[in-house]
């Protein structure tokens, strides 16, 4: 097995009520990677999301994980959570949200210990939130929102993160901040998954790409993939959607 | 001090406080829970859903007893609480709505099976509770749920909170929602029966669901409000049952109820933080600032 290639996904099929979302879907991306998932709507990046965070089931396929196969939740994957999803109310800090991090490495009875609150401490650093790290977390812009689940998947040892669509609604410093992020966690040899749909930033945020259209398109380094004759079979044709019942999904 | 040490020379007082005092830790406790999850509307309709069950347990045990109370209440909320998540995935139908058609059913068949029960049951007995009545069964039972609800769910908490947290992401990292889930609907059943015999099934949900949600708009943390929801809880039942001995015209239940009200109030009044007076109060000084910058900005102009 190539080390190299840490996350490889092949003959990958999804269905909701038996049509297909994602259809005999197969890449492989290295670690150190921040990977661009794009295509129209519909296309399948969320349900691809979904499939290895281990919340959809599998028609067909496998997903390797360094040489290993991903079946169900494994903490090296982080799933991080569409903002709006999440209750912003929720009595904890960024302190206390990074612990939750900590819950899936200790198990449900284990003691919280001094390796643990060093991992959170270090997780925060690297996100540069210490000076916010005892507020609640509504109270925080939606690009520190973003670093503190990123932080939380740090504090989980995670190595592949994945994260849908996160620079939706932030403004331009806050995407700036969150890219220059990436670029932190990509040397630090994580692999990001981003789902994304603003073409424009593609090249600046991505070294691949991904493209879907319900089937695979293209992927690779984004110079060699990312072209206008691959984004235009990606955008253009019609979304797979099974056979035609004759009636919209 | 006379009247707190005739209070207590009286039996029948200890064992209400004693109780009170289990049954509001208890169910203070659960609110957290029960907030977080969004249940409180399933708990209402849970404590309806006990009638029938009740309905049986008269008919079957021959009287209104703790232990026909405990049973047949827990078998009917938890049919109804179950059938609506089954309700719920084999139908377009949501929860909510599912879970308000089998409540009311089965709040139906309990109100025609009291007819059939030969001896007249004091319905008002049920539906207001009667801690000054409560017998040595229930003191037991009460500590039995006690014992069942906080051990139980602490064993489960960190699940519990990154289930509350993100449903979504608690399955993705492995917790077993669903039947984390059931377990908090088990904790809520029990926790209902033994108060049942305190404030009744009307005002059961407000002993639930009040001494959390005061806590919730204090503090910003987790533990804290699990654990001062459960002081609230005891402090609340003990304070209300001194005051309906106090005031004879004030039934138990209903004074238990108007203490954590009060309390309430107080808090979303008058909280440092989140309370209503702090949030105008902040208002005028972001207003303030916002002002004096643009004043500002504009001298630098000139």
């Amino acid at each position: 097995m190539k080390h190299n290639h840490a996350l490889k996904i092949a003959d990958l099929t999804v269905s909701y009520r038996r049509i297909p979302a994602l259809h005999h879907i197969g890449f492989e991306v290295s670690c150190g990677q921040c990977v661009g998932l794009l295509g129209p709507n519909g296309a399948g990046k969320t349900t691809l999301l979904k499939t290895l965070a281990g919340l959809l089931a599998r028609e067909t396929g496998t997903i390797h994980f360094h040489g290993r196969e991903v079946r169900g939740a494994t903490p090296d994957i982080a799933y991080l959570p569409q903002r709006g999803q999440i209750d912003w109310d929720f009595p904890t800090t960024v302190r206390g949200l990074v612990e939750m991090g900590r819950y899936l490495r200790l198990g449900w009875w284990r003691k919280y210990g001094a390796a643990d609150d060093a991992a959170v401490g270090a997780a925060i650093a690297a996100m540069s939130l210490e000076p916010l790290q005892d507020r609640q977390i509504s109270a925080l812009s939606g690009g520190q929102q973003q670093r503190a689940f990123l932080a939380r998947a740090l504090a989980q040892e995670a190595h592949v993160l994945l994260l849908d669509e996160p620079f939706t609604g932030l403004d331009k410093p806050n995407q700036d901040t969150l890219r220059s992020t990436f670029r932190t966690l990509r040397q630090a040899g994580k692999l990001l998954l981003v789902s994304h749909h603003d073409l424009a930033t593609v090249p600046v945020i991505f070294d691949q790409v991904v493209l879907l259209n319900g089937e695979m398109i293209a992927a690779g380094p984004t110079a060699q993939v990312f072209t206008e004759d691959n984004i235009q079979r990606a955008y253009s044709t019609r979304v797979f959607a099974g056979v035609d019942h004759g009636h919209a999904i | 001090m006379n009247f707190f040490r005739e209070l207590l020379s009286h039996e029948f007082m200890q064992r209400a406080l004693v109780g009170g005092a289990l049954i509001g830790f208890t169910n203070g406790f659960l609110g957290t829970f029960i907030i977080l999850r969004r249940m409180s509307l399933m708990a209402d309709a849970l404590s309806h859903s006990m009638l029938p069950g009740l309905a049986l347990g008269v008919l079957v045990a021959g009287g209104l007893s703790a232990s026909g109370l405990f049973l047949g209440g827990i078998t009917a909320a938890f049919l109804v609480a179950l059938g609506a998540m089954l309700l719920a995935r084999t139908s377009r139908l949501k929860e909510d709505a599912s879970l308000a058609i089998l409540y009311t059913v089965a709040f139906s068949v309990g109100v025609v099976l009291l007819q059939f029960v030969p001896t007249p049951v004091d319905l008002k007995h049920w539906l207001f509770g009667d801690i000054l009545g409560i017998g040595d069964a229930d003191l037991w039972i009460a500590y039995g749920v006690t014992l069942a609800v906080v051990p139980g769910l602490l064993l489960v908490l960190r699940p519990l909170v990154l289930t509350l947290f993100d449903p979504m992401v608690a399955r993705s990292q492995g917790v077993k929602v669903d039947a984390l889930h059931v377990a908090l609907i088990a904790a809520c059943v029990l926790a209902m029966i033994s108060s049942a015999q305190a404030v009744g099934v009307i005002l059961m949900l407000g002993l639930l669901v009040t001494p959390a949600a005061t806590l919730y708009l204090l503090t910003d943390d987790f533990s804290t409000m699990l654990w001062g929801g459960a002081a609230l809880g005891t402090a609340g039942s003990v304070l209300g049952l001194v005051l309906s001995y106090r005031f004879e015209k004030m039934p138990s239940g209903a004074a238990i109820v108007l203490v954590l009200g009060a309390c309430f109030l107080a808090a979303w009044a008058f909280g440092p933080r989140y309370g209503l007076l702090a949030k105008m109060r902040k208002r005028r000084h972001f207003h303030e600032e916002s002002l004096s910058r643009w004043d500002h900005g504009h001298d630098h102009k000139h």
